[in-house]
């Protein structure tokens, strides 16, 4: 499955004196391919994060259109559009994202519960063990690193095996061991056939990517190889 | 079970603090309305327990009546107390027009010293013409209440003798009545010729209640039923005409005080309730707004791994409906731990009569007022969980910078 924006922009409405419109997002085309590690690089507020959540199916582009192969994936029905992205897509969020009331292994489980599925202990485990937090299964979020925190949000978005994994900033505030695990899982990731977008403000990150562009004030241009 | 209903569950077990507040504002719901439901509906049932205690058109009195007390509180309430008249008045009631029925009435007050079991109003009837202790008396005791015999309200001390002594007589307790949650729980019945012999063991023993009327021929009230196809207040306006020294009154008019009271008290109580209820779901659901807006992350990351709109608005409202049902529950049973044991207190503090309703009626109350306030409880989360919902998931993980 690849994910294709064509000429996708979103805009916000901001409201200060008088309301004005700020476009986050100018008519972009990218497309996610299969067995590719893609970064997007730029600063806090370029439109990344806008690309990213397009990407995902949180955010509805204001004009153009995101597929998922030949469907356009805002013509689906919410529930529709929610049951392909816990199937087929993977989201490694910013910041702390382990829900709080439950322990790690049950955080790495819930995209699985959440539509009957049992039985994925073992996969669940497994994952766990990839990502080196195994002896921590039975711990709370709170209790984690920023950097076992990541790691369980990768192993949470692969549990469901999915062919697509969008990773928003996920070695912001990390250490270079912990940075350097995270971007080596992700790799590993693109290599094993799936399509990764990774966008973050850190440029080392580069080394790991197939494809890299650069966002700026919305606009996305590719950055050719020898300027990495 | 469903994920909602089991995430709920870890959510409400992993925030204790907050589960408990929660639960506390819906017992404040549930408390409010069984409570307060139960305190109006239990006024309703004393007052009416009052009007079939009367059970007469119009009652005679003897005019110095108001210098003892409150007429109302000796007849209705029970309060031990006296006045007399000459009996005279009887045979001329019984000779108006319209009169159908007159029967006499006698209250004597058992003196506080030695010579007398307790303190209590003693009521005596004349069983060949009552109709008014008769019939009620008879709900709780089938037996003839002969000579010597008392019958007793459920909130007198019967001695295991089951003998009670009055003016220095023994008197056999007969039976005892069924709680009326009136005053007239604490007096002793007894017929005319028994009462007629304390009242002259009383004058024996040098009590001077009777002044000018002679005790053989003293009665306290006559209870009036009126024919039928007679205007009551015709009647009574010819019996005060015809009787010297004597007040008719109209039975209705009696209770007319009492019912007036009992009508501010339950306004006063049902606008109480209202005003808690209103206050209780406008603090749950700014509760519930708050919780949603320091909870926004944690919704929008279940939308990031799939969660559809559906399943958010059933986990807020799964955790609404547990918390709210188990909150409702605990304030029905706080209510009944606190109205039950000290219904006497509140009785005592409102000074107006209060009977429980039947155990059923208790019952569906409670069930009723679990459910309305579960029902209110659980719609605030939804208002909630539909703004959640409307959020775009996009909108909030952007915020989250």
């Amino acid at each position: 499955m690849i994910l294709r924006a064509e000429n996708a922009t979103r805009q916000y409405f901001r409201q200060g004196k008088g309301t004005n419109v700020f476009t986050a997002l100018h008519e972009t085309n990218l497309s996610l391919e299969s067995g590719t590690l893609t970064e997007v690089i730029g600063r806090s507020g370029s439109g990344k994060r806008t690309l990213l959540n397009l990407f995902a199916g949180l955010l509805a582009p204001t004009s153009g259109k995101i597929f998922a192969g030949d469907t356009d994936l805002y013509a689906m029905e919410d529930m529709e559009r929610s049951k392909f992205r816990n199937e087929a897509i993977g989201v490694v969020p910013q910041g702390q994202t382990g829900l709080k009331s439950l322990t790690v292994l049950e955080n790495v489980l819930l995209p699985c519960e959440m539509y009957g599925i049992s039985g994925r202990e073992q996969q669940a485990e497994e994952l766990l063990r990839k990502v080196d937090i195994l002896d921590l299964k039975n711990v709370y979020p709170s209790e984690l690193s920023g950097g076992e925190m990541r790691r369980l949000a990768i192993a949470r978005a692969l549990i469901r095996d999915p062919g697509i994994i969008l990773a928003d900033e996920p070695t912001s505030d990390l250490d270079d061991e912990n940075t350097r695990i995270v971007l080596g899982l992700l790799r590993e990731c693109a290599d094993s056939g799936k399509a990764v977008l990774l966008v973050t403000h850190e440029t080392e990150a580069a080394a790991y990517a197939d494809r890299v562009y650069r966002m700026e004030k919305g606009v996305l241009t590719e950055v050719p190889k020898e300027e990495e | 079970m469903k994920f909602t209903r089991k995430l709920a569950l870890k959510n409400l077990k992993r925030k204790p603090g907050r589960t408990a507040a929660l639960i506390l504002l819906s017992a404040f719901l549930a408390l409010s309305v069984f409570g307060g439901s139960l305190i109006v509906m239990s006024l309703q049932n004393g007052l009416d327990s009052y009007e079939s205690r009367l059970g007469a058109d119009i009652i005679i009195v003897p005019k110095e009546a108001r210098s003892h007390g409150s007429i109302e509180s000796i007849l209705l309430q029970g309060i031990p107390g006296y006045f007399y008249m000459n009996d005279s008045a009887l045979e001329k009631a019984r000779n108006t027009e319209g009169v159908e029925i007159a029967t006499p009435q006698f209250y004597l007050a058992s003196a506080s010293a030695g010579c007398c079991s307790v303190s209590v109003q003693i009521i005596g009837f004349d069983p060949e013409t009552d109709f008014t202790i008769k019939p009620w008396i008879s709900k709780s005791y089938r037996g003839e209440v002969g000579d010597g015999d008392l019958i007793v309200g459920c909130n007198i001390e019967v001695p295991s003798s089951r003998i009670l002594t009055f003016y220095n007589q023994e008197y056999n307790v007969a039976g005892q009545l069924e709680r009326t949650g009136t005053g007239l729980d604490n007096a002793v019945y007894a017929n005319m010729n028994t009462i007629r012999q304390m009242m002259e063991n009383s004058v024996l023993m040098g009590f001077d209640y009777f002044s000018d009327v002679p005790f053989e021929h003293a009665v306290s009230a006559v209870m009036i039923k009126v024919q039928d196809g007679y205007d009551i207040d015709q009647v009574t306006g010819d019996l005060n005409i015809h009787i010297r020294r004597v007040e008719a009154e109209k039975a209705k008019s009696m209770v007319s005080d009492i019912a007036s009271g009992l009508t501010s008290v339950s306004r006063v109580i049902g606008l109480l309730t209202i005003m808690i209820w209103i206050l209780s779901i406008v603090i749950l659901i700014v509760a519930f707004a708050m919780i949603v807006n320091e909870r926004k992350k944690e919704f929008a990351v279940l939308r990031v791994m799939g969660a559809s709109r559906k399943m958010l608005s059933g986990l807020l409202l799964a955790e609404s409906g547990i918390t709210s049902i188990a909150g409702a529950v605990t304030g029905v049973l706080f209510a009944a731990l606190i109205l039950f044991p000290f219904l006497g207190t509140i009785q005592r503090s409102l000074n107006l009569p209060m009977l429980l309703p039947s155990m059923p009626v208790i019952l569906l109350l409670a069930a009723g007022s679990v459910v309305l306030s579960a029902a209110a409880g659980a719609l605030t989360g939804a208002v909630s969980a539909r703004r959640i919902t409307k959020a775009e998931t996009g909108m909030i993980l952007r915020e989250d910078v």
